[in-house]
């Protein structure tokens, strides 16, 4: 899977409530719905300034808080290509691989707003095309590459009835 | 090699001995969803051509996070819920019920050595309980409904060792909101955490689950404690069933030991917008409030509100401030009633509202106005976490906010123990 996408930057710690606010997530399981209010704490605008494709890039710990798979659902809903971030609180990393959310851990000091990337998640490789230069990806455990592998964790099951990681 | 606490329960339950950084698929002891997460799990496990669960018995599914119904479309998400249960032959906890993580543990279902996974990142309050407990989000809850099953990378640990005695007006969680702020928001990510020491044994059941709650705020996956005398005296009002207590190695291997000594500790507060941006909270005495809100998984439980009872009893609530008061559980408002303390509460002038998790996660109950400042026993003071961007939150132990509910302003409670 190839993206080429603008990125959009936020710092540390961005929580599931800023991705999606509980006043909304409660109310509906319509995720395009809750795709318009997605980082509206932190950026009113931010559904409108996105073009399909773009990546959202962040420092550590995005994700925290909350369990809501809304979270990745709705990001990927407002059509943003990849999350790329220092570090990810763990419920929402693996929300965001059993959803389809491609996660990419990497320095994301070396990414600025605007920048434009070239993403191949199957070779695992991160080029800043506005910078001309890689950028390393930190790999994904194996249960997580076979889980993508097979489109998610509800497509995991289909296939195999459970989880079968052998 | 000695293992420690969680390593010790994910290789009971998978099978396999494991340590840190392994992989193991567990089985799991009880799994729970609730209303902000298990309409999208059951979608996920229609997905998954789920067909029996894999034990009714131990499901659970709690209509706690806006509870009763406040609007049309969420009474729509908790139809699905109820539909669902009743096809499947598990648990419902309805409205009136109460919190989710106040509710597991008094179903007795879960205690030392369990596995359990919760639709909800305060899942890791059972860790008070010696249990592995964990959140996870929709998919992976549809999967446990499937097979009983999880999967999980063993964390390491980091210890913390809490040692001297909590001074009077000083409670689980100042000690907790302490913590917080010295290993900060992502101190504990991919991580567990075991707490130990005397100042966590000298902790009532009640303010251990405070302690252990809050592990989700440090990033951690579970928050575990050692099991002694007082967990099980606890367990034996809700079950008769044995559990056998799991204790970490004395050559176990920790990520981190951190050691505190909490005698000289103040009270605490964790202030906009942050959980770990703690002070004393000296620092912040007088700082005006609108609203003071006591409840929730952290601190909703029968203590809390008897605390806040003796602040509170034969005085009046400031005529600026709101007290909003949500017993964690039916069974929590019932022995508050039994003990005059739900009277205290509402004579001081307290709005008491019906168990649930409501006015912490913004979904009805108390949202605040623009400007407005809160003070609340809650986990989370996230900006717009109670329905409002433009409002701030304080979080305090319960003596903390029924203090500040008199006075109008941040104060120090010990001042009304004298």
């Amino acid at each position: 899977m190839k993206f080429q996408g603008k990125c959009h930057k936020f710092g540390n710690d961005v929580n599931t409530d800023y991705i999606i606010s509980g006043k909304y997530k409660f109310k509906t399981l319509d995720m395009n719905e809750l795709a318009k209010h997605v980082m509206e704490d932190l950026d009113p605008d931010f559904y409108s300034k996105v073009t399909a494709g773009d990546f959202i890039v962040a420092g550590n710990n995005f994700g925290c808080g909350s369990s809501r798979e809304q979270a990745p659902l709705a990001i990927k809903h407002a059509n943003i290509g990849a999350v790329l971030a220092k570090s990810f609180a763990r419920i929402f990393y693996r929300n965001a691989i059993n959803t389809g959310l491609p996660v990419l851990e990497c320095d994301t000091d070396l990414i600025d707003a605007g920048d434009v990337l070239d993403i191949d998640l199957s070779q695992g490789v991160i080029i800043n095309r506005t910078k001309d230069m890689k950028i390393a990806v930190k790999p994904l455990p194996q249960v997580m590459i076979k889980i993508l592998h097979d489109g998610g964790l509800a497509p995991h099951f289909r296939k195999h009835g459970g989880f079968n990681f052998d | 090699m000695g293992k420690t606490i969680i390593e010790k329960i994910l290789t009971s339950h998978s099978g396999q001995e494991c340590q840190a950084n392994d992989i193991v698929v567990a089985t799991v002891d009880f799994v729970m969803g609730q209303d902000g997460t298990s309409p999208l799990a059951i979608r996920a496990y229609e997905n998954m051509e789920g067909q029996e669960l894999f034990n009714p018995d131990k499901v659970a599914l709690v209509i706690d996070h806006s509870s009763p119904s406040p609007l049309e479309g969420v009474s729509a998400l908790h139809t699905i819920m109820r539909n669902f249960a009743k096809q499947k032959g598990c648990r419902i906890y309805d409205i009136g019920e109460g919190v989710c993580h106040q509710l597991i543990p008094e179903s007795g279902q879960v205690g030392p050595g369990s596995l359990v996974i919760g639709a909800d990142s305060h899942t890791c309050t059972y860790g008070a309980l010696n249990a592995f407990s964990t959140g996870v989000g929709s998919t992976d809850l549809a999967g446990g409904l499937v097979s009983g099953k999880m999967w999980f990378k063993v964390p390491e640990t980091i210890k913390f060792v809490c040692n001297g005695v909590l001074p009077a007006g000083v409670y689980a969680k100042d000690l907790i909101l302490y913590l917080m702020g010295q290993v900060t928001a992502d101190g504990c990510t991919y991580m567990a955490a075991e707490y130990t020491g005397e100042a966590i044994q000298a902790l009532s059941m009640e303010g251990r689950f405070t302690v252990a709650n809050m592990a989700i705020e440090m990033g951690a996956k579970a928050g575990l404690m050692e099991a002694d005398e007082k967990t099980f005296s606890w367990l034996r009002q809700f079950t008769e069933q044995e559990f056998t207590a799991v204790s970490a190695d004395p050559d176990a291997q920790y990520h981190k030991v951190l050691t505190f000594d909490v005698s000289e500790l103040e009270p605490q507060v964790a202030k906009p917008h942050r959980v770990d941006n703690v002070s004393p909270l000296s620092e912040v005495a007088g700082t005006p409030i609108q609203q003071a809100f006591i409840g929730t998984c952290t601190n909703g439980r029968l203590e809390d509100l008897r605390i806040a009872a003796a602040i509170l009893a034969g005085k009046k609530v400031h005529p600026d401030v709101r007290l909003i008061v949500a017993p964690a559980s039916r069974k929590v408002y019932l022995d508050a009633m039994n003990e005059g303390i739900i009277q205290r509460l509402v004579e001081a002038g307290a709005a008491v509202v019906t168990p649930g998790c409501g006015p912490c996660v913004g979904t009805h109950n108390g949202v605040p106005s623009d400007g407005e400042t809160v003070i609340s026993t809650a986990n989370r003071n996230f900006k717009g976490r109670m329905g409002n961007s433009n409002a701030e939150i304080y979080l305090a132990s319960p003596a903390s906010v029924a203090a500040s509910a008199l006075t109008g302003v941040i104060t120090d409670p010990r001042q009304f123990m004298k």
